[in-house]
């Protein structure tokens, strides 16, 4: 009997092509006839175009033409991949198409053009003040599907305490009906009786906090290639999904899937940046259709820092109660979220991320999704959870020091329980290992050790321990298996339509099918990247799905596959289906395991039948995108092909505890990270190598948001400062711990067969928070309740001095 | 900042390169497309491709002598890109950020996006697609990588990979420390650094015992 495949270190199959060169991302194609387009972005923030003359431009030679913003799918109110109005610096306005780049750009600086500049908005706060500008004409943020121009009043800002977030109430009549203009928030839900809660508490604390928004910078910038034959679109483009992205794009071009061939094999990254495609890549597309050519639009860092997304900043004020234990009594949460030009913000998210890892008795949220001039918001691996667990862990240390408790002792109170209930509609989960993980760090971290060099000064450093627990969602359920026996070599080629972003969750969830069947790893191939190769219906790459999903759609058609094989043995060598096992790539009976056949045999025998055994009949509950592609591969050996129908025992949510010791130079404001530990609850371990690339990986992503990225603007022309990777930079070598470690837990959800939840998401908020807790612990307690923690903020505070920015800025 | 002032100029209808000016002048750098083959801002209206004159010259890349047309601003990941068709070499910031352009010239990790070709004519350039043996054994660097399965999406390998072979090349027996400075220059937005230095530690080992 071959090992179970689930569990093992395998080298995912791709990474050959990754370190030889031979992986072809996107731009790395080429097509007969190919040219190359160009943007022209907008300088400034919210602008509308008066004039464009490109007459000059089209006559350059080696111009095949310009695509303008009439010329793509319209939309009054969201993005469109090209726009005569931007509501960003950076947003693209037209492209024009040459022989070469080089010639391209040049076409692009020949273009006359003129803009109306429009009032613009970069901070959420800033725009609920009486007569602040809006960021867009219809308003600054939605109200239930409609905008609106929403306002705070003078005396609602002068009512909060110096450098505090204004926190006012709705205004209501006698009865208790809001009245005219009394609206304060667009969102909320409360349960319990907050201010019970509070009355109840031993200690409150009344905290603001900022948190900057902060760009995704995936190494490969969403460059996209695009031809067309007969009709058919052939898009190359950088995606973290596969089947879901091609259903985005022929949605917005209003195609027929069938009509469009989308290849994205490899993926340099999305982090939630490009979960189904981004509205960007539609401009090869219809360009290429207008100039008959394959159009490549290469992205650049620079158009990729504004093109390419950015995880919502938050202004937020908190009030926590706290009985003297440790217990949380009462949470009351009230943010405003930078929703950028078209989105609404993470602080849903971020308020029932915190009512799961906290399990407040009583809590109330509260918040506004203020639209803002900056760059697009879009989810990044674990949205809203990463902001506000880095937000509040330091808040609990305060909190266990004016208590008296061990601060780990408090996150363990706090935490839930299997049988946790949380948020607004009470949701229940299907497993909760977060006390083991906790428990399992405090080993492994040595935490007693640890915590007892907290504030030892070593030279000018001071040592501090941080503590982050973060929470997020783990998977979805219900997509499509399929799988194909070659009656050549018996090989099983597993189909998958999901992504390939660097997660490995293309080889590692076929294990699944492959441990059902029994077979070795090198009997497996696996097919994906391209949707002509008949893929099944699969989920986003996105939201830690992947892995939930795809095992169990996976193990779904291991299954079919199995019985499709017993019932071929039965039929052929007598007994019942039951009678036969499967292994090592025959199919046996298990009483006399030499009476059997083949894998290649058996699909050999399936062809012969055909019917179900060979694609010609499928499962009626199969998406019909599966059964297009089971039905162009019938005849091609045993096809098995099977929807994910296990049922679930509640929601899913994995958990990373990350654990931080730093050293402050308390000179210089500079902080050395020197130990981080993560433990994990992420159900049972697929691959552990590859999960620790994700553990530690985020983690890293988290300490950047903790510690450096950033967005700055120049208030008066609203275009940014910090727009290059040196400006606002990610974690680079030297800037993470060389002395980093992770362990999971490994307790089996009970709600799924493999066992296995996602892991990308929760991973960030453990590194942000647990940099933010220790950067805190590193200055004797003070929480800046802020990010990032970069040297000039930690100096002025330690030196007393006043801070170059307000307390409340968003960008600083 | 408590006040936004509202762009109310005078004049409501301003040219992009009269906006550029304006910020240009208080102190703020932008550049409203950005263009890869040309300096950090455009020169307000001058352009490159015209009167660029291509120049047939010849380069050693991977041991092989190829002859190129070359334009006189192009730069050596434009050329092993777009004209030698070596896609390894991979472009991610365009600006000497990043390392995903990596490439060894005479034996040291540079980066091909900020290196004039014509400026490398002389010199022995090998690329990702220059490592791997004829028969397709890896080269011990490869091998360490695909053994520790480092990497997550592998968009920064290529780089990663050069610069591991210019360290090893200089410092064969590397501690992790000296390892994560040598590979400083790269930038893996994955993260996936605690792999990729456990891969380097075990390149530098297997490159010990071939040598």
């Amino acid at each position: 009997m071959a090992e179970k495949l689930i569990g093992q270190d395998i080298t995912p199959p791709d990474l050959h092509a990754k370190i030889t060169g031979r992986a072809k991302y996107s731009e790395d194609f080429k097509a007969d006839g190919m040219v190359f387009a160009k943007l022209l972005s907008s300088p400034m923030p919210h602008c509308r175009v008066t004039r464009i003359d490109a007459s000059a431009a089209l006559a350059l030679e080696g111009v095949h033409g310009m695509l303008t913003a009439d010329e793509v799918p319209q939309s009054a109110t969201g993005e469109q991949c090209l726009t005569n109005h931007p509501h960003y610096e950076g947003e693209a306005i037209l492209a024009i198409a040459a022989d070469t780049e080089t010639i391209a750009a040049d076409a692009i600086e020949l273009v006359e053009i003129e803009f109306e500049p429009l009032p613009f908005a970069l901070d959420p706060l800033d725009s609920l003040r009486p007569g602040s500008p809006d960021a867009r004409v219809e308003g600054n943020t939605r109200i239930g599907r409609n905008f609106a121009s929403f306002k705070w009043t003078q005396e609602d800002f002068d009512n909060a305490p110096e450098g505090s977030m204004p926190m006012p109430d709705d205004v209501v009549d006698a009865e208790g009906e809001l009245v005219e203009g009394g609206q304060r928030w667009t969102q909320g839900w409360e349960v319990g009786d907050i201010e019970a809660g509070l009355a109840e508490a031993d200690l409150i604390l009344d905290e603001t906090i900022v948190h900057q928004s902060v760009s995704h910078h995936p190494l490969e910038p969403r460059s996209s290639m695009s031809y067309w034959e007969n009709g058919r679109l052939f898009m190359h483009t950088s995606t973290q999904s596969l089947v879901q992205t091609r259903n985005g794009v022929a949605r917005g071009l209003g195609l027929d899937i069938e009509d469009v061939v989308l290849i994205g094999e490899y993926c340099g990254g999305g982090f939630g940046s490009k979960i189904s495609g981004s509205p960007i890549q539609l401009v090869p597309a219809l360009f290429s259709r207008k100039i008959n050519r394959p159009v490549m639009l290469r992205i650049t860092r620079a158009e990729e820092n504004y093109l390419g997304r950015a995880r919502p900043g938050m202004q937020a004020r908190v009030r926590i109660g706290f009985r003297s234990d440790g217990r949380i009594t009462g949470l009351d949460f009230a943010a405003l979220g930078d929703g950028g030009p078209f989105g609404g913000g993470d602080q849903g998210s971020s308020a029932s991320t915190a009512s799961l890892t906290y399990t407040p008795l009583n809590m109330r949220f509260r918040g506004v999704g203020v639209f803002t001039n900056t760059p697009p918001k879009a989810a990044q691996r674990g949205p809203g959870g990463a902001q506000i667990i880095g937000m509040l862990e330091p808040l609990m240390d305060k909190a266990a020091r004016q208590l008296g408790v061990d601060r780990l002792a408090l996150r363990r109170l706090n935490a839930p329980d299997p049988d946790v209930q949380y948020g607004p509609r009470g949701s229940r989960l299907s497993s909760v290992f977060v006390k083991e993980a906790i428990d399992l760090g405090r080993e492994r971290f040595n935490w007693e050790e640890r915590i007892a060099r907290s504030g030892q000064m070593n030279g000018s450093k001071r040592t501090g321990i941080g503590v982050g627990v973060s929470p997020y969602t783990a998977g979805s359920s219900g997509f499509d298996g399929l799988l194909v026996i070659r009656p050549e070599d018996g090989i099983v080629e597993i189909h998958q339509g999901c992504g390939n972003l660097g997660t490995n969750s293309i080889p590692d969830t076929a294990r699944a099918a492959a441990d059902v069947l029994g077979v070795e790893w090198d009997q497996v191939e696996v097919v994906f990247g391209d949707t002509s190769r008949h893929l099944p219906w699969s989920s986003i790459q996105a939201g830690s799905q992947t892995t939930h999903a795809h095992t169990r759609a996976n193990h779904a058609v291991g299954l079919d596959a199995k019985q499709k094989l017993q019932e071929i043995a039965a039929r052929d060598l007598g007994g019942r289906p039951e009678d036969y096992e499967t292994s090592d790539g025959r199919v046996y009976r298990s009483s006399n395991p030499s009476q059997g056949m083949t894998l290649a045999r058996a699909a050999t025998r399936a062809v012969e039948l055909g019917g179900r055994y060979s694609g010609e009949e499928f499962a009626d509950n199969l998406n019909n995108m599966t059964k297009a592609s089971v039905t162009a591969l019938a005849g091609r050996g045993l096809v098995a092909a099977a929807r994910d129908t296990f049922g679930s025992q509640g929601g899913l949510q994995s958990w990373v505890v990350g654990f931080a010791e730093v050293a402050l130079d308390v000179e210089t404001g500079k902080v050395d990270l020197v130990h981080f530990t993560a433990t994990t609850d992420c159900g049972v371990v697929v691959h552990p190598r590859g999960l620790g690339g994700q553990v530690l990986g985020g983690a890293i992503q988290g300490m950047g948001i903790a510690m450096s990225q950033k967005w700055v603007f120049d208030p008066v022309w609203g275009v940014t400062f910090a727009k290059r990777l040196y400006t606002a930079r990610p974690p680079g070598m030297l800037d993470i711990p060389l002395d980093m470690q992770w362990e999971a837990v490994g307790l089996a959800d009970p709600g799924t067969p493999v066992g296995a939840k996602g892991i990308g998401e929760p991973c960030v908020g453990a590194g942000s928070a647990a940099l933010t807790s220790a950067i805190s612990d590193a200055m004797e307690g003070v929480c800046l309740c802020r990010t990032p923690l970069t040297p000039d903020v930690l100096l002025a505070e330690i030196e007393g001095r006043e801070p170059a920015y307000g307390p409340l800025d968003l960008h600083v | 900042m408590s006040e936004v002032e509202i762009i109310g100029t005078p004049e409501r209808t301003v040219t992009r390169r009269k906006f550029i000016m304006g910020v240009i002048a208080t102190g703020a750098a932008t550049s409203s497309a950005s263009y890869l083959f040309k300096g950090p801002q455009p020169l307000l209206g001058a352009l490159m491709a015209q009167g660029s004159v291509e120049r047939l010259i010849t380069l050693n890349v991977n041991g092989q002598q190829r002859r190129v047309d070359v334009m006189s601003q192009e730069t050596l990941a434009f050329t092993l890109r777009y004209k030698l068709g070596l896609t390894g070499t991979k472009l991610g910031c365009d600006r000497a950020e990043c390392g995903a352009c990596t490439v060894l010239i005479n034996g040291v990790n540079s980066y091909s996006c900020s290196v004039l070709t014509h400026s490398v004519r002389t010199s022995d350039i090998v690329t990702i697609e220059g490592l791997e043996a004829e028969d397709g054994t890896l080269h011990p660097v490869q091998q360490a990588v695909w053994d520790e399965g480092g990497f997550q999406c592998a968009f920064c390998a290529p780089g990663f990979i050069m610069s591991m072979v210019s360290m090893i090349e200089e410092n064969p027996n590397p501690t992790r420390a000296e390892c994560a400075q040598a590979l400083s220059g790269n930038l893996c937005r994955c993260a996936d650094y605690d792999k990729i230095l456990t891969s380097a530690m075990r390149a530098a080992e297997y490159s010990r015992q071939q040598a």
